[in-house]
């Protein structure tokens, strides 16, 4: 399920997506201490397309993405099929952007410490080598943020911390790419920009795209397909469609 | 190894001090210039990690190895501290990722259990003297042996971070990221803890149970504060610890005080130092920043 960085170049030219990479999900279910998560979840995700997920909270949004990057144990399979134009790999790729990193604002963390760490080389306290250095400029430049490069964590606002994430979820190329409530520590404003940016990422990279939110209006105006989630699929399909059938409930 | 240790003397005995004239004062010396650096690259990850109550934990647990071992009539009691602190690493380790209680609740049972066991088992054996012993430490009895195993753990601790400083730093960030980039995260967690057992219990006999956490999070702490890159942080971190110990070992020598408090001290200093000296970043980690 998740890829090992050896087996992957460092810098890909992104490429559009073919729309012929398929994840499949089939019967997908996850237990946790006893209690059932998640059950019976069927469904495509396809490179080019954003998939919202939404549903109340405890529904199992984040779960599914735990079970997706394999973190989680999971009945039913997952298979993922890349199409004609698809670089030969073993494994699929996965890129997530998590809610919140675990750092104080005084810890001594650079966003070039943060590639270094996730650059599969040499020790961060030696620094970036000069490959992973290109690499990480070409990920920040994806997202307006190269300028970010020596700056620390810590002196980042909450929009720029959100696109430096997004940026290193980009290298190695992901075949999916994983949002988790991106929405944290931004205003109105700063959504509105990450998700354009996010739209943007999309015809630019083969990948599809999962994006946990709450934010059920900014979904519709950027997803190509929203699941409801709440332990089970309800509903799926446009944004609109679904948005009306789950507002009466 | 003679050859080593003759150099060794020649080169700090020329020194014109008269602490240099001692031959257990060059060998604390080099025990210095060992354990310094090894706490410095445990020590930043411990600080980073936010496990310095797990490591203190450790270190105080080492009471009820010493009990046993002494119960059990070892003649090198420290053998059973070792074993006792890599069981109690796992068990904690274990224990924190099933239990939902809060992670200082699990590391206070642990220690209460330990410090209590290692009093009676000591107490019932008629041997609280031994207790003193490893409470203070004594790095001016380090002999060949102490300072071989020093280098072995300094040398592994090095080896190590080369494949895992990476993947636990990461881990400390986020684990669900981490493992989206195929770091093992419980392999890693467990990996650091058992590190960080086998050098605590290393440099136990020579700092003292009770001030080996103050050696191992002062310096990585105080560099925190200096630091602006993850570079910076373990050099500085380094820098402090070696300056604390040195600055300590010689100057208990002249004011007559132990050794292992006598470092603590100094690397309290600096401590105190690096948070006078900035204290912008303490308030800086108060403001909520939100989109520009």
């Amino acid at each position: 399920m998740v890829a090992s960085p050896e087996t992957i170049p460092v810098a890909e030219s992104p490429h559009p997506p073919c729309g012929a990479c398929l994840t499949h999900v089939r019967n997908l279910g996850v237990r946790l201490s006893g209690q059932t998560v998640l059950e019976d979840l069927s469904f495509d995700l396809r490179c080019g397309e954003i998939t919202a997920l939404v549903g109340p909270n405890g529904a199992g949004k984040t779960t599914l993405l735990r079970a997706l990057l394999g973190e989680v144990p999971f009945s039913g399979s997952c298979h993922f099929h890349g199409g004609p134009g698809h670089p030969t790999r073993r494994r699929l790729v996965i890129g997530y952007v998590p809610q919140r990193l675990g750092f104080d604002r005084a810890a001594p963390l650079t966003v070039a410490d943060l590639f270094a760490l996730t650059s599969g080389g040499q020790p961060a306290y030696l620094g970036l080598t000069e490959a992973a250095r290109t690499a990480a400029c070409a990920s920040l430049a994806e997202v307006d943020a190269a300028h970010l490069l020596n700056r620390r964590l810590g002196d980042l606002s909450g929009g720029e911390l959100q696109r430096v994430l997004l940026a290193l979820s980009l290298s190695p190329s992901p075949d999916m790419l994983l949002l988790d409530e991106p929405q944290q520590g931004l205003d109105a404003a700063g959504l509105t920009r990450f998700y354009e940016l996010v739209a943007r990422l999309r015809g630019r990279f083969d990948m599809a795209v999962v994006l946990v939110s709450h934010d059920l209006a900014a979904v519709a105006r950027i997803a190509d397909r929203v699941f409801f989630l709440d332990r089970r699929l309800l509903a799926s399909g446009p944004p609109a469609e679904v948005l009306n059938k789950i507002k009466p409930m | 190894m003679h050859l080593l240790s003759e150099f060794w003397h020649g080169l700090i005995g020329a020194l014109p001090w008269a602490w240099a004239h001692y031959g257990y004062m060059r060998l604390a010396l080099l025990a210095v210039l060992l354990a310094a650096p090894l706490f410095a690259l445990i020590g930043t990850q411990v600080v980073g990690l936010r496990l310095v109550f797990f490591s203190d934990t450790l270190g105080h647990a080492a009471l009820a190895g010493l009990g046993i071992g002494v119960v059990a009539r070892l003649a090198e009691p420290w053998w059973a501290m070792l074993v006792w602190a890599i069981v109690i690493a796992l068990l904690m380790t274990w224990v924190q990722r099933r239990s939902r209680a809060a992670a200082d609740t699990v590391l206070g049972v642990f220690m209460a259990f330990s410090v209590a066991l290692g009093i009676m088992l000591l107490s019932r054996s008629g041997q609280s003297n031994r207790l003193v012993t490893y409470l203070i430490g004594d790095v001016l009895g380090i002999t060949g042996p102490g300072l071989a195993g020093l280098a072995i753990v300094l040398l592994v601790a090095i080896a190590l971070s080369w494949r895992w400083f990476n993947a636990l730093a990461l881990t400390g960030l986020n684990a669900s990221l981490a493992g989206s980039r195929g770091v093992r995260v419980a392999w890693v967690q467990t990996g650091f803890a058992l590190l960080v057992a086998v050098a605590v219990t290393m440099v136990i006999p020579w700092i003292g149970l009770l001030l080996i956490n103050a050696f191992l999070v002062l310096p990585a702490a105080a560099a925190r504060l200096l630091a602006r890159d993850t570079r910076q942080y373990l050099a500085c971190a380094t820098i402090l610890a070696l300056t604390a110990g040195i600055g300590g070992l010689i100057s208990s020598f002249y004011w007559d005080t132990p050794t292992g408090a006598t470092i603590v001290l100094w690397a309290a200093a600096f401590y105190a130092f690096a948070f006078i000296m900035h204290p912008h970043r303490a308030s800086q980690s108060q403001s909520a920043v939100t989109e520009t």
